[in-house]
């Protein structure tokens, strides 16, 4: 054997050698940013990529397209202890950093300014998200990123003990994925603090979601590859005190949130908000609603479903209704709008919308999905029967997800 | 000492009759090779066998580089015609592309087609455009364009695949017969031997050949430029945006479209596409920022292509427009 064919072996045995895990370790400091993306593509499918204390001053977004790696930071805090990968000085990049692979797991660091989306994965199944924390370090502002935690296109999914604040669209935003745990996690100053649109089976539960536009939103969108939300479950959630003005950028659907919605559920089926603290939510606690734009899709429902509100806590809202009318209508009612309102778009057979929290409930009674809100004729109701809704059930994950945060 | 000489001769006369070959067995491999010059694309400026150069109707834009482009195919065998989508290369083929500014070289990115799939790897030239080197974190380079100063971006190997991915797999994406056809090119390929066949078939035009209609440059421009993510399968395919030179619907086109996940990307914009109303439409906004988070593509570029933006602007301009313009969401 010659020497080029020796260093070709040797290269060769690189690629494949390590079987047994390896800890590539990552320190703050200068170059963190090619060093770290080289470690983020120098990583073999077993390995954790540690990240040092301190603050990684990055100037492009990271990608991560590697399976089952771990990125492990020292903590997510403010102090000197944790790990914090700042976007501050990005200068390209839709996101701050991207996952693309399977079995995933991000933990124990902070990611703050990304000018995009903070932290995205796409098509990468089996994601944890465990421990972060995420934010724009000024505040809410239309110039900050638009999610925080942004899983789409995943199947799989669980968040959870995450912090985020300052997204100018949602701070927690799960999109187009199936089985989804969001839990023991806190939004606040988003627009909107958690989101899930388009998927299919999701749990969220024991977050505390407050001083956000709204707290939770349940959408449904036309023309997207995976339509038809539907089996979702809202429960054990602290939702109180959205009470920061709409600052989205405008043409996002977000932008369309008045401010001081607790629970907003638009479109989708099979919807159970349940066992949920509510309370200082000027427009509602919890409005289900029909999508009000035009839409040419046929495979599109714009109404909700088999929606389920029961057993929830409510504290004073509606005192402000944030819509168009709102003022006007909440005068109509004697000063305030009921703690649960749904706009009647559809009618009652086709939505099938219960409600069975005791406390008043009024329908807009909209004729129309596309009928303006200025339309809307209040009118109480009651919303207790209706043809039984079986409730999902609990969203179970791979073992493996799990064992990966205890 | 005599030996020597014969075979310095020797080696003299292979040279002078017969070119260089590629170094086969690293585009086959699995291997990162370092230095460009390890697989023997090039010996000097001279290209070595079965490596060809070649140019595209309609290129990506990337800071106003010039791109020099060279094929390789193996010998004994032919890529495959496709009436639609990339040219079937047989494993063993690269792709070249090497990005320059007047003489100055900054990187090279090689596509090898291997036995399990093909690899993107960047190459960053050294100062006196004497060697390249293998960076797969990606690089950032100063570089004097129209007058500035930018900081030219080398995309690290996930950025490669970023818009390489075609359901997760990496594939080539600028040689489509479609926009490889200028009626000389592919029937030259043949002859070379480095093609099967080059039936006649859809062209995209050059987007700066002013005889061709409207529609038909802009769209050719949106397939090369923004279709490898914005499409079914690629990375944008969760955006429900869908550019490609073959889409038909509206709506996936853009038009009266609302964003998904723009963030501030909309603009304060209502739909991607307004008809008639370009300075309405979020597609051309995000075209002519610079901005990360607003700029699309993401990554690539860090000008704006005012050309392109041109292009697109009097396309979107020249559609019968809606009676009331679109109302963002508030």
């Amino acid at each position: 054997m010659n020497n080029a064919c020796l260093s070709l072996a040797a290269a060769s045995l690189l690629l494949h050698a390590p079987l047994a895990a390896r800890t590539i370790d990552v320190a703050a400091g200068p170059g963190a940013q090619e060093r770290l993306q080289g470690a983020l593509i120098d990583a073999q499918p077993g390995d954790v990529v540690r990240l040092g204390p301190g603050r990684f001053e990055l100037t492009d977004g990271l990608s991560l397209d590697v399976a089952r790696v771990t990125v492990r930071g020292a903590g997510p805090g403010t102090g000197a202890g944790a790990s914090v990968l700042s976007l501050k000085g990005q200068r390209a990049a839709g996101e701050g950093l991207l996952v693309t692979s399977d079995d995933v797991v991000l933990r124990d660091f902070a990611v703050e300014d990304a000018r995009g989306d903070a932290i995205k994965s796409k098509g990468a199944d089996r994601i944890v998200y465990h421990n972060l924390r995420v934010t724009w370090t000024g505040g809410p502002k239309e110039s900050n990123g638009a999610y925080g935690i942004y899983p789409v296109s995943s199947e799989d999914v669980l968040i959870d003990r995450v912090t985020v604040s300052g997204a100018s669209d949602a701070g927690i935003y799960v999109g187009q994925s199936k089985r989804i745990i969001v839990r023991n996690s806190t939004a606040s100053q988003n627009v909107a603090g958690i989101e899930i649109e388009n998927s299919f089976e999701a749990d969220v539960y024991a977050n505390t979601v407050k001083h956000n536009t709204g707290g939770v939103l349940v959408f449904d969108l036309p023309d997207l590859p995976q339509l038809g939300g539907h089996a979702v479950r809202i429960f054990d959630n602290t939702i109180v005190d959205n009470d920061t003005p709409n600052f989205a950028p405008k043409g996002n659907i977000v932008a369309s949130v008045p401010m001081g919605v607790g629970v907003m559920v638009m479109a989708n089926r099979n919807v159970h908000v349940f066992r949920n603290r509510l309370a200082n939510n000027a427009t509602t606690n919890v409005m289900v609603v029909a999508y009000k734009r035009p839409f040419t899709d046929k495979n599109y429902n714009p109404l909700p479903r088999d929606v389920v509100v029961r057993d929830n806590v409510h504290g004073r809202a509606g005192w402000a209704p944030g819509f168009a009318g709102g003022k006007e209508l909440a005068a109509a009612m004697g000063g305030t709008l009921t703690p649960v309102f749904w706009d009647g778009a559809g009618g009652r057979a086709a939505t099938n919308v219960q409600v069975r929290d005791k406390v008043g409930v009024v329908s807009l009674g909209l004729a129309q999905p596309l009928t303006p809100m200025t339309e809307a004729k209040p009118t109480p109701v009651k919303l207790s029967g209706g043809k039984p809704i079986v409730e999902p059930k609990r969203v179970v994950l791979p073992a493996s997800m799990e064992a990966a945060i205890k | 000492m005599i030996r020597a000489i014969a075979a310095a001769a020797c080696l003299a006369l292979v040279s002078a009759s017969a070119p260089q070959t590629v170094a086969l067995e690293l585009i086959m491999g699995d291997t990162l090779p370092p230095k460009l010059s390890d697989y023997r694309f090039f010996a000097g400026e001279t290209l070595s066998a079965r490596v060809a150069p070649y140019a595209l109707n309609t290129a990506l834009f990337s800071d106003y580089s010039e791109k020099d482009r060279f094929v390789f195919v193996p010998a004994g065998q032919t890529a495959r015609h496709t009436a639609d989508g990339v040219l079937d290369f047989p494993v063993g083929s690269a792709l070249i592309k090497t990005f320059r500014y007047g003489a100055r070289k900054i990187e090279t990115r090689v596509l090898l087609h291997r036995p399990a799939g093909w690899v993107a790897l960047p190459y960053v030239w050294n100062e006196d455009g004497s060697e390249a080197v293998l960076k797969r974190a990606g690089a950032r380079v100063d570089v004097a364009v129209q007058g500035k100063t930018i900081s030219y971006a080398v995309p690290n190997v996930n950025q490669c695949k970023e818009c390489h991915a075609d359901n997760a797999r990496l594939v080539p994406i600028g040689p489509k017969a479609r926009n490889l056809d200028d009626g000389a090119r592919l029937a030259n390929w043949v002859k070379l031997g480095l093609l099967d066949k080059a039936p006649s078939g859809d062209r995209v035009p050059l987007f700066t050949d002013a005889s061709a209609p409207v529609a038909a440059r802009a769209r050719g421009y949106l397939d090369v430029n923004c279709a490898h993510c914005h499409s079914r399968v690629g990375s944008a395919s969760n955006s429900g945006l869908y550019l490609g030179w073959t889409e038909t619907s509206q709506v996936a086109l853009g038009i009266d479209k609302p964003p998904v996940a723009a963030g501030r990307g909309s603009g304060g914009r209502a739909v991607a596409i307004d008809p008639g109303r370009p300075d309405a439409s979020i597609l051309l906004y995000r075209m002519a920022s610079t901005e990360p988070g607003v700029a699309m593509p993401e990554v690539g570029r860090s000008l704006v292509h005012a050309e392109g933006v041109a292009l697109v602007r009097q396309w979107i301009a020249s559609m019968p427009a809606n009676p009331m313009p679109a109302r963002p969401q508030s």
